[in-house]
């Protein structure tokens, strides 16, 4: 058998300027592009040197606790009476998400191109959590910018990332969510590039960040597409995640899109309501533009400038999308749909009820699209769900939406 | 362009380059900044095109930014302050500088058009390295706009011919990594990085980021064929709102008086002939 990838795979991209068909590329300011290259240098070493890979895969194992389970959610699946539900439990991973993964592999990086010192950006704070962990683990000093709003509403992670040792900076301009602490983030790379490594924590930015947190969190898929067939001896009629930049769903994703008869839906915050907005939807409701080194699917007006957005979860609070979903999107090999804050929340309490499991409130959109889709299913038919995170950094913020006082 | 570059360079001193922001803080009075600024002594403007997420820039140009775009500033009127401008001086070169996105969602063919009828001679689009040519640079120069390219201390003599390759008008020298805003460096270790740039291109070099006093001004003006002076101007700006944010009687004279200052700067500036 020929070993090359599939002429029509969708799984070769990007090309080696980092474009997914229009999508993708390299948008920065020149004093990032040389330390961008670099970075693609390391990475295209790194991704074939067996000991790069021995490391992460033995960090993998003892430090993050992986494989995750794949787990029959019994109850879910009895209480919609259709297709079998699995979730892909992530939120077992060492410090609660799917995060994790990427942060180790790209501390590994920072550590081979010798830098001395992390930033990242956070929105739910489960990156900057998990940031702050590998900085630790591996000596590094770090930085986290955070959205003013979410170092409100997310209040736990804060207090971690600061046990941690990592220094928070919450940023003030616009309305102080994740997009602007990704601008924050990127003025003080431009700053100190000699010492800096920016380790970002979705499947967005420029090239090669996009493949490589894809490639770093392909390992859910990978796993996940073992363990059903070792479970059910089949693979899953559908997959489902939610989709904020994209890193937890494209990492379930990647690894099944070849498989054609596997349908991919991707979840994003329908906030409250598409008509106005008050929702992050980059997909469903915006249009191709440049943000933050990529083109891709975006909330803008007319005249190209940045919507804010909003979600009930800080985690999916974010204008944009990574670039490989808006190319996935535009072939139509993955369906976006948006899900409302409130069947989100309804979502979590279910899963909480039926299941004994708080999930985040980023995953919790991903539920509430089981929960509609799954019924109208046969009985004999699959759905696996990436459970990127757990809901411990929720409840206060669910606490005080159901008015129960904490 | 270029001949306002010779006829600077047979008078023997560099050029002061002057960036404000257009429609801060509302459109008629950036207009009149901007006319304001050839006979305080700017001899090319730099038209600032608002966006809200201007990732290279310090706090001074992003409030700026943000105060244009609450008064309603969009491309199109950025434009037509270009336009207006023209009507009345056809000789100050002027530079549109920003981020590609509200450029890339106005369609870059018809900006170009629009760019051309209302005058601009080039532009500076922050977000858009070599690597990215295909997208505005070369559909630029096919109109006969400048397309003028950052150089970094980061761009080192491997990255030079690549980042200089489509590069016209002059070449923009960042005194340092870092956003709008920051501390001037050494004028000597800015004088260096100049000569190098020099040693791979005839285009003049202008430096920028972090000049704000004549002082500076003179300093950096001794090695470059021109000064940038960018986040002092919009400072200005700002110090003479009102306290809800409108113009004043202060605001134009304010800007004037700086660059009538910084004009001076470079007037004093002796060019070392190094050849
Ligand atoms: C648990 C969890 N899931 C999902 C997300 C969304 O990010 P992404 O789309 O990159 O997976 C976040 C972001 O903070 C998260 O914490």
């Amino acid at each position: 058998m020929n070993e090359t990838p599939k002429l029509n795979s969708f799984r070769s991209g990007p090309d080696e300027d980092g474009r997914f068909g229009i999508f993708g590329g390299r948008f920065v300011a020149e004093t990032l592009m040389p330390l961008i290259l670099d970075l693609q240098d390391e990475w295209n070493k790194a991704k074939t040197d067996p000991e790069f890979q021995a490391e992460l895969k033995h960090l993998g194992a003892h430090y993050i606790g992986r494989p995750s389970p794949l787990y029959f959610a019994e109850r879910l699946t009895e209480h919609l009476g259709g297709a079998k539900i699995y979730f892909k439990r992530e939120e077992l991973n060492h410090t609660g998400s799917h995060k994790i993964n990427n942060c180790i592999g790209q501390i590994l990086l920072a550590k081979r191109m010798g830098k001395t010192r992390i930033i990242a950006e956070t929105g739910a704070g489960q990156h900057g959590v998990a940031s702050a962990t590998v900085a630790a683990r591996f000596g590094l000093p770090c930085v986290v910018y955070m959205g003013a709003t979410d170092v409100e509403r997310q209040a736990p992670n804060v207090f971690r990332m600061k046990l941690l040792g990592a220094e928070v900076k919450p940023v003030t301009a616009g309305s102080g969510t994740l997009k602007d602490a990704m601008n924050e983030a990127l003025r003080d790379w431009v700053t100190n590039v000699d010492s800096t490594y920016y380790l970002i924590g979705t499947a967005a930015g420029p090239h090669p960040y996009p493949e490589l947190v894809r490639d770093f969190q392909s390992v859910i898929g990978t796993e996940a597409r073992e363990q059903m067939l070792e479970a059910e001896g089949r693979l899953p009629d559908l997959v489902i995640a939610a989709v904020g930049g994209g890193s937890n769903a494209i990492g379930i994703f990647h690894p099944f899109l070849d498989d054609e008869s596997v349908r991919i839906v991707g979840v994003e915050a329908g906030g409250k309501g598409l008509e106005g907005d008050e929702h992050c939807a980059s997909i469903t409701a915006g249009s191709p533009g440049v943000l933050h080194g990529n083109r891709t699917y975006l909330l803008q007006d007319s005249d190209g400038q940045i919507k804010e957005g909003h979600s009930i979860s800080a985690g999916l609070d974010y204008p944009g999308i990574g670039p490989e979903h808006s190319w996935l999107a535009d072939i139509g090999r993955v369906e976006y749909v948006p899900i409302m804050d409130h069947e989100a929340l309804e979502a979590f309490q279910l899963l909480t009820r039926l299941e004994g499991i708080i999930p985040a409130l980023e995953p919790s959109h991903a539920i509430a699209e089981v929960i509609k889709r799954a019924p109208k299913m046969g009985k004999d038919e699959i759905i696996l769900m990436n459970l990127s995170g757990r809901g411990d950094k929720d409840i206060f913020t669910v606490g005080k939406i159901l008015g129960m006082g904490l | 362009m270029d001949k306002r570059f010779a006829d600077l360079a047979a008078e023997g001193r560099p050029a002061l380059v002057t960036y404000f922001m257009g429609g801060d803080p509302d459109f008629e009075t950036s207009l009149a900044i901007m006319k304001a600024l050839p006979s305080a002594g700017a001899d090319i403007i730099e038209l600032g095109m608002p966006f809200s997420d201007p990732m290279a820039d310090g706090p001074a140009i992003q409030l700026a930014g943000q105060r244009a775009l609450k008064g309603g500033q969009t491309l199109k009127k950025t434009l037509e302050i270009a336009r207006r401008f023209r009507a009345d001086d056809q000789h100050t070169p002027i530079v549109m500088m920003g981020y590609y996105n509200p450029i890339y969602i106005y369609g870059v063919e018809r900006f170009l058009d629009d760019a051309l009828e209302a005058g601009i001679d080039g532009l500076i689009v922050v977000d858009l390295p070599p690597e990215m040519d295909d997208e505005l640079c070369i559909p630029a120069l096919k109109k006969d706009i400048n397309f003028i390219r950052l150089a970094t201390p980061t761009t080192d003599d491997k990255r030079l011919p690549k980042v200089l390759e489509n590069t016209s008008g002059f070449v923009y020298y960042v005194s340092m990594n870092g956003i709008t805003g920051s501390a001037l460096p050494d004028p000597s270790v800015v004088g260096g990085a100049v000569q190098r740039i020099k040693g791979h291109t005839q285009l003049p070099v202008c430096v920028g980021f972090g000049v704000k006093t004549a002082e500076h001004a003179r300093a950096i003006g001794a090695s470059a064929d021109g000064v940038v002076v960018g986040t002092a101007i919009v400072n200005q700006v700002a110090s003479s709102l009102s306290e809800d944010g409108k113009s004043t009687g202060a605001t134009v004279p304010g800007v004037e008086a700086l660059v009538r200052g910084l004009s001076a700067g470079v007037r004093s500036a002796r060019l070392v002939a190094a050849e």
